[in-house]
Protein backbone atom coordinates (compact mmCIF):
# COMPACT_ATOMS: atom_id res chain seq x y z
CA UNK A 1 0.00 0.00 0.00
CA UNK A 2 1.15 3.86 -0.80
CA UNK A 3 -0.52 7.12 0.54
CA UNK A 4 -1.59 9.11 -2.00
CA UNK A 5 -2.45 12.61 -1.27
CA UNK A 6 -4.67 15.02 -3.58
CA UNK A 7 -7.23 17.38 -3.54
CA UNK A 8 -10.74 16.38 -4.31
CA UNK A 9 -13.41 19.15 -4.88
CA UNK A 10 -11.38 21.58 -2.99
CA UNK A 11 -10.57 19.43 -0.20
CA UNK A 12 -7.64 17.93 0.77
CA UNK A 13 -7.37 14.15 1.30
CA UNK A 14 -5.11 11.46 1.25
CA UNK A 15 -5.69 7.62 1.70
CA UNK A 16 -3.58 4.08 1.50
CA UNK A 17 -3.82 2.32 -2.30
CA UNK A 18 -2.64 -0.14 -4.03
CA UNK A 19 -0.85 -0.08 -6.91
CA UNK A 20 -4.17 -1.84 -8.86
CA UNK A 21 -6.99 0.99 -7.20
CA UNK A 22 -8.25 3.30 -9.82
CA UNK A 23 -8.67 6.63 -9.41
CA UNK A 24 -12.75 5.52 -9.87
CA UNK A 25 -12.11 3.04 -7.40
CA UNK A 26 -10.46 5.73 -4.61
CA UNK A 27 -13.43 8.03 -4.89
CA UNK A 28 -16.37 6.24 -5.07
CA UNK A 29 -15.05 3.45 -2.56
CA UNK A 30 -12.72 5.23 -0.13
CA UNK A 31 -13.95 8.79 0.14
CA UNK A 32 -17.62 8.06 -0.49
CA UNK A 33 -18.66 10.06 -3.78
CA UNK A 34 -20.42 7.61 -5.50
CA UNK A 35 -21.45 10.42 -7.95
CA UNK A 36 -18.48 9.16 -10.27
CA UNK A 37 -20.25 6.25 -12.32
CA UNK A 38 -18.98 3.23 -13.47
CA UNK A 39 -20.48 1.63 -16.27
CA UNK A 40 -18.16 -0.56 -18.32
CA UNK A 41 -14.62 -1.83 -18.32
CA UNK A 42 -13.34 -1.01 -21.31
CA UNK A 43 -12.84 2.50 -21.34
CA UNK A 44 -15.45 3.28 -23.35
CA UNK A 45 -18.74 4.51 -21.81
CA UNK A 46 -17.78 7.92 -20.45
CA UNK A 47 -19.58 7.14 -17.43
CA UNK A 48 -16.69 7.90 -15.08
CA UNK A 49 -15.29 11.53 -16.39
CA UNK A 50 -13.69 13.71 -13.46
CA UNK A 51 -11.38 16.71 -14.16
CA UNK A 52 -8.03 15.75 -12.91
CA UNK A 53 -5.63 19.09 -12.78
CA UNK A 54 -9.03 20.67 -15.25
CA UNK A 55 -8.76 17.83 -18.18
CA UNK A 56 -11.31 15.52 -18.39
CA UNK A 57 -10.08 11.93 -18.32
CA UNK A 58 -12.04 8.57 -17.76
CA UNK A 59 -11.60 7.93 -13.83
CA UNK A 60 -11.67 4.04 -14.45
CA UNK A 61 -8.66 4.52 -16.81
CA UNK A 62 -6.23 6.02 -14.58
CA UNK A 63 -4.41 4.79 -11.22
CA UNK A 64 -5.11 6.47 -7.51
CA UNK A 65 -1.37 6.37 -7.22
CA UNK A 66 -1.01 8.49 -10.83
CA UNK A 67 -3.39 11.27 -9.04
CA UNK A 68 -0.87 11.53 -6.17
CA UNK A 69 -0.24 15.48 -5.78
CA UNK A 70 -3.43 16.03 -8.30
CA UNK A 71 -6.53 18.53 -8.39
CA UNK A 72 -9.69 16.31 -9.08
CA UNK A 73 -12.89 17.69 -9.34
CA UNK A 74 -15.81 15.50 -9.50
CA UNK A 75 -19.28 16.34 -10.46
CA UNK A 76 -20.23 16.29 -6.61
CA UNK A 77 -17.96 19.74 -6.45
CA UNK A 78 -20.40 21.04 -9.20
CA UNK A 79 -23.35 22.77 -7.85
CA UNK A 80 -22.98 26.56 -6.66
CA UNK A 81 -22.00 27.12 -3.31
CA UNK A 82 -25.90 27.71 -2.03
CA UNK A 83 -25.87 24.19 -3.24
CA UNK A 84 -28.58 25.24 -5.78
CA UNK A 85 -27.67 23.37 -9.38
CA UNK A 86 -25.11 24.91 -11.23
CA UNK A 87 -25.80 26.15 -14.89
CA UNK A 88 -24.94 23.30 -16.78
CA UNK A 89 -26.64 20.54 -14.08
CA UNK A 90 -30.19 23.09 -14.24
CA UNK A 91 -30.10 23.07 -17.78
CA UNK A 92 -30.05 19.25 -17.90
CA UNK A 93 -33.13 19.40 -15.56
CA UNK A 94 -34.85 22.41 -17.68
CA UNK A 95 -33.92 20.26 -21.13
CA UNK A 96 -34.78 16.63 -20.24
CA UNK A 97 -31.11 15.91 -20.54
CA UNK A 98 -31.65 12.76 -18.83
CA UNK A 99 -33.51 9.63 -17.95
CA UNK A 100 -32.37 7.17 -15.45
CA UNK A 101 -29.71 9.51 -15.19
CA UNK A 102 -26.98 6.89 -15.14
CA UNK A 103 -24.12 8.77 -17.60
CA UNK A 104 -25.55 12.05 -16.27
CA UNK A 105 -22.67 12.82 -13.93
CA UNK A 106 -20.03 11.93 -16.61
CA UNK A 107 -22.30 14.32 -19.22
CA UNK A 108 -21.88 17.25 -17.15
CA UNK A 109 -18.42 16.77 -16.42
CA UNK A 110 -17.71 16.45 -20.03
CA UNK A 111 -19.84 20.06 -20.71
CA UNK A 112 -17.99 21.37 -17.85
CA UNK A 113 -14.78 20.77 -19.91
CA UNK A 114 -15.85 21.78 -23.30
CA UNK A 115 -17.39 25.23 -21.96
CA UNK A 116 -14.21 25.73 -20.19
CA UNK A 117 -12.00 25.62 -23.62
CA UNK A 118 -15.19 26.71 -25.74
CA UNK A 119 -17.81 28.63 -24.68
CA UNK A 120 -19.67 28.78 -27.40
CA UNK A 121 -19.73 25.67 -29.26
CA UNK A 122 -21.43 24.39 -32.00
CA UNK A 123 -23.82 21.82 -32.08
CA UNK A 124 -21.31 19.74 -34.24
CA UNK A 125 -19.00 20.37 -31.68
CA UNK A 126 -20.95 19.45 -28.54
CA UNK A 127 -21.58 16.16 -30.13
CA UNK A 128 -17.68 15.41 -31.33
CA UNK A 129 -17.09 16.50 -27.47
CA UNK A 130 -19.14 13.79 -26.06
CA UNK A 131 -17.57 11.07 -28.42
CA UNK A 132 -16.55 9.00 -25.70
CA UNK A 133 -19.97 9.83 -23.50
CA UNK A 134 -22.33 6.77 -23.99
CA UNK A 135 -26.19 7.41 -22.52
CA UNK A 136 -28.69 4.24 -23.37
CA UNK A 137 -31.95 6.64 -23.35
CA UNK A 138 -31.92 9.88 -24.32
CA UNK A 139 -31.04 10.02 -28.00
CA UNK A 140 -28.56 12.24 -27.20
CA UNK A 141 -30.79 15.58 -28.39
CA UNK A 142 -31.85 16.56 -25.03
CA UNK A 143 -27.82 16.07 -23.75
CA UNK A 144 -26.89 18.19 -26.69
CA UNK A 145 -30.03 20.98 -26.42
CA UNK A 146 -29.13 21.02 -22.58
CA UNK A 147 -25.26 21.28 -23.12
CA UNK A 148 -26.41 24.42 -25.78
CA UNK A 149 -28.69 26.16 -23.20
CA UNK A 150 -25.89 26.13 -20.65
CA UNK A 151 -23.34 28.13 -23.00
CA UNK A 152 -25.55 30.85 -23.33
CA UNK A 153 -26.74 30.53 -26.50
CA UNK A 154 -30.77 29.18 -28.73
CA UNK A 155 -31.39 25.75 -28.51
CA UNK A 156 -31.11 23.71 -31.57
CA UNK A 157 -34.03 22.58 -33.59
CA UNK A 158 -33.11 19.00 -34.10
CA UNK A 159 -32.79 17.11 -37.24
CA UNK A 160 -35.39 14.17 -36.18
CA UNK A 161 -37.40 16.50 -34.84
CA UNK B 1 -6.83 -6.93 -12.29
CA UNK B 2 -3.39 -8.81 -10.69
CA UNK B 3 -2.12 -6.33 -8.01
CA UNK B 4 1.66 -4.52 -9.51
CA UNK B 5 3.88 -1.87 -7.82
CA UNK B 6 3.52 1.66 -9.53
CA UNK B 7 6.85 3.36 -9.68
CA UNK B 8 6.91 7.32 -10.47
CA UNK B 9 10.73 8.03 -12.43
CA UNK B 10 11.50 11.49 -13.32
CA UNK B 11 14.09 11.25 -15.77
CA UNK B 12 14.85 8.93 -18.23
CA UNK B 13 17.43 7.67 -16.43
CA UNK B 14 15.46 6.41 -14.18
CA UNK B 15 12.84 4.97 -15.88
CA UNK B 16 15.56 2.89 -17.82
CA UNK B 17 16.99 1.46 -14.31
CA UNK B 18 13.14 0.94 -13.28
CA UNK B 19 12.35 -1.02 -16.21
CA UNK B 20 15.42 -3.37 -15.33
CA UNK B 21 13.46 -4.82 -12.28
CA UNK B 22 11.53 -8.43 -13.35
CA UNK B 23 8.36 -8.25 -15.11
CA UNK B 24 8.31 -4.29 -15.02
CA UNK B 25 6.19 -2.66 -18.00
CA UNK B 26 6.06 0.89 -19.09
CA UNK B 27 3.19 3.00 -17.92
CA UNK B 28 2.18 5.57 -20.53
CA UNK B 29 -1.30 6.97 -20.56
CA UNK B 30 -2.87 3.78 -19.51
CA UNK B 31 -5.74 3.93 -22.05
CA UNK B 32 -4.51 0.79 -23.91
CA UNK B 33 -2.64 -1.19 -20.84
CA UNK B 34 -5.32 -0.21 -18.18
CA UNK B 35 -8.27 -2.12 -20.05
CA UNK B 36 -5.99 -4.86 -20.84
CA UNK B 37 -4.64 -5.41 -17.06
CA UNK B 38 -8.61 -4.90 -15.89
CA UNK B 39 -8.96 -8.33 -18.61
CA UNK B 40 -5.98 -9.68 -16.60
CA UNK B 41 -4.46 -9.99 -20.14
CA UNK B 42 -0.78 -9.09 -18.67
CA UNK B 43 0.68 -9.48 -15.23
CA UNK B 44 3.84 -7.29 -14.34
CA UNK B 45 4.84 -6.76 -11.52
CA UNK B 46 5.84 -3.07 -11.48
CA UNK B 47 4.57 -0.36 -13.58
CA UNK B 48 6.91 2.31 -14.51
CA UNK B 49 4.64 5.64 -14.99
CA UNK B 50 6.28 7.65 -17.65
CA UNK B 51 3.55 10.39 -17.62
CA UNK B 52 5.99 12.27 -14.66
CA UNK B 53 9.44 12.22 -17.49
CA UNK B 54 9.61 15.90 -17.71
CA UNK B 55 12.21 14.86 -20.47
CA UNK B 56 9.93 13.20 -22.79
CA UNK B 57 7.10 15.92 -22.51
CA UNK B 58 6.58 18.37 -25.00
CA UNK B 59 6.70 19.55 -28.58
CA UNK B 60 9.41 21.30 -30.07
CA UNK B 61 10.22 21.97 -34.11
CA UNK B 62 13.88 22.45 -35.69
CA UNK B 63 13.18 23.82 -38.91
CA UNK B 64 11.27 20.69 -41.22
CA UNK B 65 11.68 18.75 -38.54
CA UNK B 66 9.27 17.96 -35.17
CA UNK B 67 10.11 16.43 -32.00
CA UNK B 68 7.66 15.03 -30.09
CA UNK B 69 8.50 13.72 -26.63
CA UNK B 70 7.29 10.30 -25.97
CA UNK B 71 5.09 10.86 -23.42
CA UNK B 72 3.48 13.38 -25.15
CA UNK B 73 -0.44 13.41 -25.07
CA UNK B 74 -2.96 13.09 -27.89
CA UNK B 75 -4.58 16.53 -26.86
CA UNK B 76 -0.86 17.82 -27.12
CA UNK B 77 -0.18 17.14 -30.62
CA UNK B 78 -3.88 18.22 -31.48
CA UNK B 79 -3.38 21.27 -30.46
CA UNK B 80 0.43 21.93 -32.05
CA UNK B 81 -0.32 22.65 -35.26
CA UNK B 82 3.20 22.79 -36.30
CA UNK B 83 2.59 19.41 -38.93
CA UNK B 84 -1.57 20.15 -39.62
CA UNK B 85 -2.12 16.58 -40.62
CA UNK B 86 -0.38 15.66 -37.50
CA UNK B 87 -2.41 17.51 -35.23
CA UNK B 88 -5.62 17.00 -37.23
CA UNK B 89 -4.75 12.49 -36.59
CA UNK B 90 -4.10 13.32 -32.84
CA UNK B 91 -7.60 15.44 -32.26
CA UNK B 92 -9.54 12.70 -33.61
CA UNK B 93 -8.26 10.02 -31.63
CA UNK B 94 -10.55 7.89 -29.63
CA UNK B 95 -12.69 10.85 -27.77
CA UNK B 96 -11.30 13.59 -25.66
CA UNK B 97 -10.55 11.66 -21.96
CA UNK B 98 -8.75 9.48 -24.31
CA UNK B 99 -6.86 12.16 -25.57
CA UNK B 100 -6.23 13.68 -22.34
CA UNK B 101 -3.78 10.81 -20.55
CA UNK B 102 -3.02 8.74 -24.24
CA UNK B 103 0.67 9.23 -25.36
CA UNK B 104 2.75 8.93 -28.89
CA UNK B 105 5.01 6.74 -26.98
CA UNK B 106 2.20 4.04 -25.83
CA UNK B 107 0.81 4.11 -29.09
CA UNK B 108 3.53 3.25 -31.30
CA UNK B 109 4.73 1.18 -29.02
CA UNK B 110 1.19 -0.82 -28.49
CA UNK B 111 1.31 -0.72 -32.64
CA UNK B 112 -2.43 -1.88 -33.10
CA UNK B 113 -2.90 -2.56 -35.98
CA UNK B 114 -5.75 -0.29 -35.91
CA UNK B 115 -4.50 2.71 -34.52
CA UNK B 116 -3.90 6.15 -36.27
CA UNK B 117 0.19 7.22 -35.23
CA UNK B 118 1.65 4.17 -36.73
CA UNK B 119 0.59 5.05 -40.02
CA UNK B 120 1.42 8.70 -39.41
CA UNK B 121 4.82 7.98 -37.91
CA UNK B 122 5.08 5.31 -41.42
CA UNK B 123 4.71 7.69 -44.21
CA UNK B 124 5.93 10.38 -42.61
CA UNK B 125 9.03 8.36 -42.07
CA UNK B 126 9.68 9.14 -38.64
CA UNK B 127 12.60 8.56 -36.28
CA UNK B 128 11.15 6.45 -33.05
CA UNK B 129 13.91 7.89 -30.64
CA UNK B 130 14.50 5.12 -27.43
CA UNK B 131 16.74 5.41 -24.05
CA UNK B 132 19.29 3.63 -26.54
CA UNK B 133 19.11 3.98 -30.12
CA UNK B 134 17.22 5.52 -33.17
CA UNK B 135 15.01 3.53 -34.98
CA UNK B 136 13.94 4.35 -38.73
CA UNK B 137 9.87 3.71 -38.99
CA UNK B 138 10.56 1.43 -41.86
CA UNK B 139 12.41 -1.02 -39.99
CA UNK B 140 10.47 0.12 -36.74
CA UNK B 141 6.42 -1.81 -37.15
CA UNK B 142 6.94 -5.61 -37.59
CA UNK B 143 3.25 -6.98 -37.54
CA UNK B 144 0.30 -6.59 -35.52
CA UNK B 145 1.18 -5.70 -32.08
CA UNK B 146 4.72 -6.26 -33.25
CA UNK B 147 7.95 -3.91 -33.20
CA UNK B 148 11.27 -3.28 -32.89
CA UNK B 149 11.56 -2.40 -29.30
CA UNK B 150 13.88 -4.58 -27.26
CA UNK B 151 12.67 -5.84 -23.79
CA UNK B 152 12.39 -2.92 -21.30
CA UNK B 153 13.57 -0.48 -24.40
CA UNK B 154 11.18 3.08 -23.86
CA UNK B 155 10.19 5.40 -26.30
CA UNK B 156 11.92 8.45 -25.43
CA UNK B 157 10.76 10.82 -28.69
CA UNK B 158 9.32 10.48 -32.13
CA UNK B 159 11.00 12.64 -34.83
CA UNK B 160 9.00 13.65 -37.95
CA UNK B 161 9.88 15.14 -40.84
CA UNK B 162 7.45 17.79 -41.81
CA UNK B 163 6.19 16.67 -45.41
CA UNK B 164 5.24 19.62 -48.27
CA UNK B 165 1.86 18.37 -47.72
CA UNK B 166 -0.09 15.48 -45.95
CA UNK B 167 -3.20 14.50 -45.20
CA UNK B 168 -4.69 11.73 -42.99
CA UNK B 169 -8.00 9.85 -44.05
CA UNK B 170 -10.03 7.78 -41.06
CA UNK B 171 -12.64 5.48 -41.84
CA UNK B 172 -14.22 5.58 -38.36
CA UNK B 173 -15.23 2.04 -37.02
CA UNK B 174 -18.03 3.36 -34.93
CA UNK B 175 -18.25 1.04 -32.29
CA UNK B 176 -14.32 1.52 -31.23
CA UNK B 177 -13.60 5.12 -33.49
CA UNK B 178 -10.39 3.30 -33.79
CA UNK B 179 -9.58 3.02 -37.85
CA UNK B 180 -11.67 0.70 -39.58
CA UNK B 181 -9.16 1.40 -42.64
CA UNK B 182 -7.05 4.70 -42.30
CA UNK B 183 -4.18 6.22 -44.86
CA UNK B 184 -1.92 8.86 -44.12
CA UNK B 185 -0.61 10.56 -47.51
CA UNK B 186 2.51 12.25 -46.92
CA UNK B 187 4.30 14.62 -49.74
CA UNK B 188 8.09 15.28 -49.48
CA UNK B 189 10.22 16.78 -52.22
CA UNK B 190 11.92 13.35 -53.14
CA UNK B 191 8.58 11.47 -53.52
CA UNK B 192 5.01 10.74 -51.77
CA UNK B 193 4.75 8.14 -49.10
CA UNK B 194 1.70 6.39 -48.71
CA UNK B 195 0.96 4.50 -45.14
CA UNK B 196 -2.13 2.16 -44.87
CA UNK B 197 -3.46 1.04 -40.84
CA UNK B 198 -6.33 -0.93 -40.16
CA UNK B 199 -6.93 -3.47 -43.25
CA UNK B 200 -4.12 -5.81 -43.02
CA UNK B 201 -3.21 -8.64 -40.58
CA UNK B 202 0.23 -7.71 -40.88
CA UNK B 203 -0.42 -4.31 -39.32
CA UNK B 204 0.64 -0.77 -40.92
CA UNK B 205 2.50 -0.87 -43.95
CA UNK B 206 3.17 0.92 -47.19
CA UNK B 207 1.19 1.10 -50.88
CA UNK B 208 4.16 1.00 -52.90
CA UNK B 209 2.07 1.03 -56.42
CA UNK B 210 0.56 4.44 -54.66
CA UNK B 211 3.08 6.29 -53.77
CA UNK B 212 5.35 5.34 -57.14
CA UNK B 213 2.20 6.82 -59.22
CA UNK B 214 1.55 9.63 -56.55
CA UNK B 215 5.12 10.73 -56.76
CA UNK B 216 5.02 11.04 -60.68
CA UNK B 217 1.22 12.68 -60.45
CA UNK B 218 -0.03 13.90 -56.87
CA UNK B 219 -3.78 14.15 -57.63
CA UNK B 220 -6.62 11.60 -56.61
CA UNK B 221 -6.89 10.44 -60.50
CA UNK B 222 -3.25 9.15 -60.67
CA UNK B 223 -4.57 6.05 -58.67
CA UNK B 224 -8.07 5.50 -60.53
CA UNK B 225 -6.19 2.43 -62.77
CA UNK B 226 -4.51 0.41 -59.23
CA UNK B 227 -5.74 -1.93 -57.56
CA UNK B 228 -5.86 -3.31 -54.13
CA UNK B 229 -5.33 -6.94 -53.14
CA UNK B 230 -7.53 -8.42 -50.96
CA UNK B 231 -5.20 -11.05 -49.77
CA UNK B 232 -4.18 -11.22 -46.04
CA UNK B 233 -6.44 -8.47 -45.65
CA UNK B 234 -8.78 -8.06 -41.80
CA UNK B 235 -11.80 -9.46 -42.07
CA UNK B 236 -14.06 -8.92 -39.22
CA UNK B 237 -17.60 -8.65 -38.56
CA UNK B 238 -17.63 -4.86 -39.39
CA UNK B 239 -15.95 -5.33 -42.39
CA UNK B 240 -14.91 -8.23 -45.27
CA UNK B 241 -11.24 -8.05 -46.55
CA UNK B 242 -12.54 -7.04 -49.65
CA UNK B 243 -14.39 -4.13 -48.21
CA UNK B 244 -11.41 -2.88 -46.67
CA UNK B 245 -9.19 -3.26 -49.67
CA UNK B 246 -11.87 -1.32 -51.19
CA UNK B 247 -11.73 1.11 -48.61
CA UNK B 248 -7.86 1.48 -48.33
CA UNK B 249 -8.32 2.58 -52.66
CA UNK B 250 -11.02 5.60 -51.21
CA UNK B 251 -9.41 6.66 -48.75
CA UNK B 252 -6.23 6.79 -50.61
CA UNK B 253 -7.55 9.12 -53.05
CA UNK B 254 -9.39 11.35 -50.56
CA UNK B 255 -6.42 11.87 -48.76
CA UNK B 256 -4.76 13.17 -51.48
CA UNK B 257 -7.36 15.35 -52.23
CA UNK B 258 -7.31 16.75 -48.77
CA UNK B 259 -3.95 17.21 -48.54
CA UNK B 260 -2.41 20.46 -47.53
C1 LIG C 1 -12.19 4.45 -26.12
C2 LIG C 1 -10.84 4.44 -26.78
C3 LIG C 1 -10.74 4.84 -28.10
C4 LIG C 1 -9.50 4.86 -28.76
N1 LIG C 1 -9.45 5.25 -30.05
C5 LIG C 1 -8.27 5.24 -30.70
C6 LIG C 1 -8.17 5.66 -32.06
O1 LIG C 1 -9.14 6.10 -32.68
N2 LIG C 1 -6.95 5.61 -32.66
C7 LIG C 1 -5.83 5.19 -32.01
O2 LIG C 1 -4.78 5.19 -32.60
N3 LIG C 1 -5.89 4.81 -30.73
C8 LIG C 1 -7.07 4.82 -30.06
N4 LIG C 1 -7.12 4.43 -28.75
C9 LIG C 1 -5.87 4.01 -28.09
C10 LIG C 1 -5.19 5.21 -27.48
O3 LIG C 1 -4.66 6.04 -28.48
C11 LIG C 1 -4.08 4.82 -26.51
O4 LIG C 1 -3.81 5.97 -25.78
C12 LIG C 1 -2.79 4.34 -27.12
O5 LIG C 1 -2.94 3.31 -28.03
C13 LIG C 1 -1.84 3.84 -26.05
O6 LIG C 1 -1.18 4.91 -25.50
P1 LIG C 1 -1.04 5.07 -23.94
O7 LIG C 1 -0.11 6.19 -23.71
O8 LIG C 1 -2.37 5.15 -23.32
O9 LIG C 1 -0.25 3.74 -23.57
P2 LIG C 1 -0.48 2.64 -22.43
O10 LIG C 1 -1.86 2.13 -22.48
O11 LIG C 1 0.02 3.16 -21.14
O12 LIG C 1 0.54 1.54 -22.95
C14 LIG C 1 0.33 0.77 -24.13
C15 LIG C 1 1.54 -0.14 -24.34
O13 LIG C 1 2.70 0.62 -24.66
C16 LIG C 1 3.73 0.46 -23.69
N5 LIG C 1 4.32 1.80 -23.52
C17 LIG C 1 3.65 2.93 -23.15
N6 LIG C 1 4.46 4.01 -23.26
C18 LIG C 1 5.65 3.56 -23.72
C19 LIG C 1 6.89 4.19 -24.06
N7 LIG C 1 7.05 5.52 -23.98
N8 LIG C 1 7.91 3.41 -24.48
C20 LIG C 1 7.76 2.07 -24.60
N9 LIG C 1 6.62 1.41 -24.31
C21 LIG C 1 5.57 2.14 -23.88
C22 LIG C 1 3.05 -0.11 -22.48
O14 LIG C 1 3.93 -0.90 -21.71
C23 LIG C 1 1.94 -0.93 -23.12
O15 LIG C 1 2.44 -2.17 -23.56
C24 LIG C 1 -8.34 4.43 -28.06
C25 LIG C 1 -8.43 4.03 -26.72
C26 LIG C 1 -9.66 4.04 -26.08
C27 LIG C 1 -9.74 3.61 -24.64
S1 LIG D 1 -16.61 3.37 -16.49
FE1 LIG D 1 -14.99 4.58 -17.22
S2 LIG D 1 -15.32 4.60 -19.33
FE2 LIG D 1 -16.92 3.30 -18.63
S1 LIG E 1 -29.94 8.88 -19.04
FE1 LIG E 1 -29.85 6.75 -18.88
S2 LIG E 1 -27.89 6.34 -19.73
FE2 LIG E 1 -28.13 8.41 -20.13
Amino acid sequence: MTKVTMTVNGKAVSGDVEGRTLLSSFLREDQGLTGTHVGCDTSQCGACVVHVDGAAVKACTMLAAEADGAEVNTIEGQANADGSLNVIQQAFQDHHGLQCGFCTPGMVMSAAALLKDNPKPSEQEVRDYLEGNICRCTGYHNIVKAIMAASGQDVPAMAAE
Amino acid sequence: MYNFDVEKPGTIAEAAAAMGADEAQALGGGQTLIPTLKQRLASPSTLVSLRGVAEMQGITRDGDSLRIGGATTHAAVAADGSYPALSALAAHIGDPAVRNRGTIGGSLANNDPAACYPAAALASGATIVTNTREIAADDYFQGMFETALDEGEIITAVRFPIPQAAHYEKFVQPASRFALVGVFVAKFADGVRVAVTGASNEGVHRWAEAEAALSADFSAGAIDGLSVSADNLIADLHGSAAYRAHLVKVMTGRAVSAAS
